[in-house]
């Protein structure tokens, strides 16, 4: 008892280890929480390339500063919102399929990231913090910086829920109640890159889609009201986290796959061993 | 910050002039002109194609209007929030995680609000909307469970708790059963004494005839617009449905038509 109370503890008597903790748990919440609506909308290949396309504005942040981390946040936030806003209106004047552009842009944006780093001499070390996170290197600012805006994505989705619901379930019906759609759309673009600033930290850019997807579909597959979707996926986000970095300091796994490996094996548990896919939960 | 304009008592609660819509660059519609008062009951009849949902939505101010013009009650249609667009069941995610009061409620947040919460009377509405269509027991089913008549019912309900006074229904009675078209049309009857204006696209020929006030008759173009008796002629059918239409007649003298044009169009269960 005593062992297994030292096993759980003993990780988190580095300082170091207790901000990666707070700071993946609170990831792992955001998250989930926004992917509901990037399973609901089918928007993980969005998800996905608004991850990857950040990583150029990480890039120019990093090459401007000199190697110093202390920017890297703004620079990933400046570079999402800029990329999301533009799929949007990319989407709306198509005349290419969307999904088309969005892989066009988001590999030149991935290539063009990873090229800006490669002229950095020894840049390896910093690439590979940008593209699977790195959680021991998150200080006290960066801790401050994903609650802030974590909770401003939260609070967000929570004033705005019954309009996000009404958008996602049915935008003839956000029309003919004449809800702002474009601007509410944009709101969730934001939202989503937000999500992706404060995530790269502690996943990295490849690895985000799976935070957003992954706790969010295991949700959909448990639930069938969208709040509780939204509390079982930041549920089943936050254990991911904790369960992750507990690998991660034991087997010596990098943090980030261990956290999405962790959501990933929660999510085949319930899509295998649900009660009889749906009858049992429906017949409540 | 939800619009709602004052109507006009003296003016029709739907006035189309001349109105013309080219979508995705066909002409959809071409030159539609026609008026209803407040508590008719419209079916609109036309080949699949023939630009009926496209009218549903330029009325219901979700589409602009290439040309002419949408009256509600004396306003353009963007500013009312009291026009209910009931879409095709097969447009729906019925996958969706939300219960049938949940999917009512949404009918209601013009009248909640931005930042606040549904209150008690909001709920009030909602449950008495599921009541007036019998859905009330169902009130908290995820909407996946439902049958297609229970599934179009919640919708009207929706369209209840949005206090519509123009409610625009698409191919309601696609895919029901008989039971359940009848319950669906009876309810439309219901609504007429609250005044509500209903326009109903259908298939069906002998419903039209039978169930509403008035029939249009659409294929791009008005073809007629009328009673049931001067719409629904062999001569108008052949018409709006052109070499498409098969009509029979039968022995007791009505018309029924088998509209073998576009089967693959638009989805049928």
């Amino acid at each position: 008892m005593n062992n297994l109370f030292n096993i759980l503890i003993q990780p988190f008597s580095y300082d170091f280890m207790l901000r990666g903790l707070a700071a993946s748990v609170i990831v792992g919440v955001v998250c989930a929480v926004v992917g509901v609506y990037v399973v609901l909308r089918g928007m993980a290949f969005f998800g996905d390339a608004l991850a990857h396309a950040v990583l150029p504005g990480v890039a120019l942040g990093y090459l401007l500063s000199g190697g110093s981390r202390n920017t890297l946040f703004w620079w990933a936030l400046g570079a999402a919102v800029l990329v999301a806003l533009a799929v949007g209106r990319i989407s709306k004047h198509a005349e290419i399929r969307e999904d088309t552009a969005i892989g066009i842009l988001f590999a030149s944006m991935f290539a063009l990231g990873i090229a800006l780093i490669s002229t950095v001499r020894s840049y390896s070390v910093d690439l590979s913090h940008f593209l699977f996170g790195n959680v021991l290197g998150v200080s006290t600012r960066d801790l401050i910086l994903t609650s802030v805006f974590g909770g401003v994505v939260l609070l967000t989705i929570f004033l705005f829920y019954k309009e996000f619901l009404v958008l996602s379930f049915d935008p003839v019906l956000a029309a003919t109640l004449r809800l702002p759609s474009g601007l509410l759309n944009n709101i969730l673009f934001v939202l989503m890159a937000l999500t992706v600033s404060v995530a790269m930290q502690t996943v990295g850019v490849s690895l985000m889609v799976a935070m957003l997807v992954t706790p969010a579909a295991t949700a959909s597959l448990l639930t069938r009201r969208l709040w509780q979707g939204m509390a079982v996926s930041a549920a089943i986000g936050a254990f991911s986290a904790v369960t992750g970095l507990y690998l991660s300091y034991y087997f010596n796994i990098v943090s980030g796959s261990a956290i999405v490996l962790t959501a990933t094996a929660i999510f085949l548990l319930v899509f295998l061993f649900q009660p009889h896919r749906g009858v049992v939960w429906k017949k409540r | 910050m939800y619009p709602h304009i004052h109507h006009q008592p003296d003016q029709p609660i739907l006035d189309v002039q001349h109105l013309s819509v080219n979508y995705e660059g066909r002409g959809a519609l071409e030159n539609i002109t026609f008026h209803l008062h407040a508590g008719e009951r419209v079916a609109v009849v036309g080949p699949n194609g023939a630009g009926k949902s496209t009218l549903f939505k330029v009325v219901a101010g979700v589409l602009p209007p290439t040309s002419g013009e949408v009256k509600i009650s004396g306003y353009s249609p963007r500013g009312h929030i009291c026009i209910a667009y009931v879409p095709q069941r097969s447009q729906v995610d019925w996958r969706f995680p939300a219960s049938v009061a949940d999917v009512v409620m949404m009918g209601r947040i013009g009248q909640v609000g931005f930042f606040r919460w549904p209150r008690r009377a909001d709920w009030d509405t909602v449950h008495a909307a599921l009541e007036a269509v019998d859905m009330n027991s169902m009130a908290n089913r995820q909407i996946g469970e439902l049958s297609g008549g229970q599934q179009q019912r919640t919708f009207l309900a929706r369209a209840l708790a949005q206090e519509a006074e123009l409610v625009l229904m698409d191919e309601p009675l696609n895919g029901l059963d008989t039971p359940s078209q009848e319950a669906l049309l009876s309810l439309l009857d219901k609504l007429r004494q609250q005044k509500i204006t209903v326009m109903v696209a259908t298939h069906d020929l002998g419903q039209a005839a039978s169930r509403f006030d008035r029939v249009m008759l659409l294929n791009h173009q008005l073809v007629r617009f009328g009673s049931p008796q001067d719409v629904l002629t062999s001569e108008n059918l052949l018409r709006a449905y052109g070499g498409h239409a098969q009509l029979i007649q039968e022995a007791d003298g009505t018309t029924t038509l088998a509209d073998s044009c576009c089967d693959g169009e638009e989805e049928h269960e």
